[in-house]
Order: structure tokens, then C-alpha cells, then sequence
């Protein structure tokens, strides 16, 4: 199945595009998703090592079974306020 | 309430939506735009958001919050886009029969928000150079820098 992953600041700029889909057959959970990430864009592999997973809009770690339908964002380290 | 704003946060009306006959206290936090971080010169922050998760996340936190003191009226609001120096980009307001649960509830909010909540800040210095700003994710590698270096560096780091 595909999986889109949103993408944000230094990953985005990294790109130079707001997400990036991925093939990974199914059941699949987030880790498996950040390894296809990290195939399939080998520039994020620094920045993967230091961010976290959101799954539907809420953080959720890499055990976590995933659906083409979720919604899967790259959350590097944050900087807000 | 909680907001989300490319606007300048205007701390006026603010206040007046957190006054309350009911309340002794009421606590201000603004983060504002420094013009001088380790001796280099900032421009201007840009900041973008992941608004979804970020707004789910703002909202929780004001739950939280009011459920661990006894605030009458909370507000958080985080600006989005370019903000010049001196300018906020965050403010939170809290109202609080007493003062003790307002300063409380306003220095966890900000240390929370500033944990936890998808938004992000990048510095345009005054040299000309842009860079996201990602605590505990260095320079970003240049592009001659192979994949075996940037896995050292990452082992090293922790």
C-alpha cells in the first residue's frame, strides 16, 4: 500500500517538497514506514534519527500498525513559543 | 481558547478576554523575537506549524491545565509566518482567584507548549543565512557528507 508522510521545516526544506510517499506491503506499522522513508530519501536519514512519529494527527511510536488511509507526519525536533 | 494566527498577537484584547470579577490574578507570557542570540544578529523568526496536530495539542494542553488549578480564564495563542524582533510569537494569558495557580499554570504552559507542540521556528540571521532551528539535530550534514559519516555522528551524539 502507499503511505504519504507529511513533512516539516528542516525535513521539508531538506526535499524541497511538503511530503513524500512510500510503498510498504501490508501489515505494516510506523517503523516500517521509516524504513521505506529512509530508502526512499536517503538526505532524511539524520534528521529521522532525531525526530518522532505522528500518526493521525497525534504522536505514536514505531510499534504502531498504520493504513494508507492514516495520516503519517515526520515530526523533527520542535521549536515553537 | 487557543489560537493559531499569521497575524501580530494583540495582547490588549487578549487581556480583556481573560478578565474576570471572579479573578485576584491575571498572568501575561509573551515570547518575544531576540535580536541577538550567541552574538549573531536575527532579522526575523519564521515559524511554521503542523496546524492540525498543533491545534489537537494546544487544546489538550488548555485541558490540562485548567484541570490541574483553578483557572478561570486561559488563552493561548501562537503566531505563524514572519515575526520581527520584539514581536511575540507566542502569548499565553491565565486568570486565577489567587496568584500562585496563574504564575503556575503559566510557566508549565509555556514550557509544555514549547516541548511538545508541532511548530517549528527558523532564524533568518543578518549574514543572510536561513536555518531551522531543531534542539539536538546539529548542522544539517553537507551534501558531500555520506550516509556511514552521518551515522557516526548520530552514534556519537548519543
Amino acid at each position: 500500500m502507499k503511505v504519504r508522510v507529511q513533512l516539516f521545516a528542516a525535513a521539508k526544506e531538506l526535499l524541497g517538497q511538503d511530503s513524500v510517499t512510500v510503498e510498504v506491503r501490508e501489515p505494516a506499522t510506523l517503523g516500517d514506514v521509516r524504513v521505506a522513508v529512509e530508502a526512499a530519501a536517503p538526505a532524511l536519514a539524520r534528521t529521522i534519527a532525531h525526530s518522532l512519529w505522528a500518526l493521525g494527527a497525534q504522536y505514536a511510536t514505531e510499534e504502531t500498525p498504520v493504513t494508507g488511509e492514516c495520516e503519517v507526519a515526520l515530526i523533527p525536533p520542535v521549536s515553537g513559543g | 481558547m487557543i489560537q493559531l494566527t499569521e497575524h501580530t498577537i494583540e495582547t490588549e484584547r487578549l487581556l480583556e478576554r481573560v478578565r474576570n470579577r471572579a479573578a485576584g490574578a491575571v498572568v501575561l507570557f509573551l515570547g518575544t523575537t531576540r535580536e541577538v542570540t550567541a552574538g549573531r544578529q536575527t532579522v526575523s523568526l519564521h515559524y511554521e506549524a503542523y496546524r492540525e496536530m498543533a491545534e489537537k495539542h494546544l487544546a489538550e494542553l488548555e485541558a490540562d491545565a485548567r484541570r490541574r488549578w483553578a483557572l478561570l480564564e486561559c488563552e493561548i495563542i501562537h503566531r505563524l509566518g514572519e515575526v520581527p524582533p520584539a514581536e511575540a510569537s507566542v502569548a499565553i494569558a491565565v486568570s486565577s482567584p489567587h496568584r500562585a495557580e496563574a504564575f503556575a499554570a503559566g510557566q508549565w504552559l509555556i514550557d509544555s507548549l514549547k516541548r511538545d507542540v508541532p511548530i517549528w521556528k527558523r532564524e533568518q540571521w543578518a549574514d543572510g543565512n536561513r536555518e531551522w532551528v531543531h534542539p539536538g539535530l546539529a548542522e544539517a550534514p553537507t551534501p558531500s557528507c555520506n550516509v556511514d559519516e552521518a551515522v557516526g555522528e548520530i552514534t556519537s551524539e548519543r
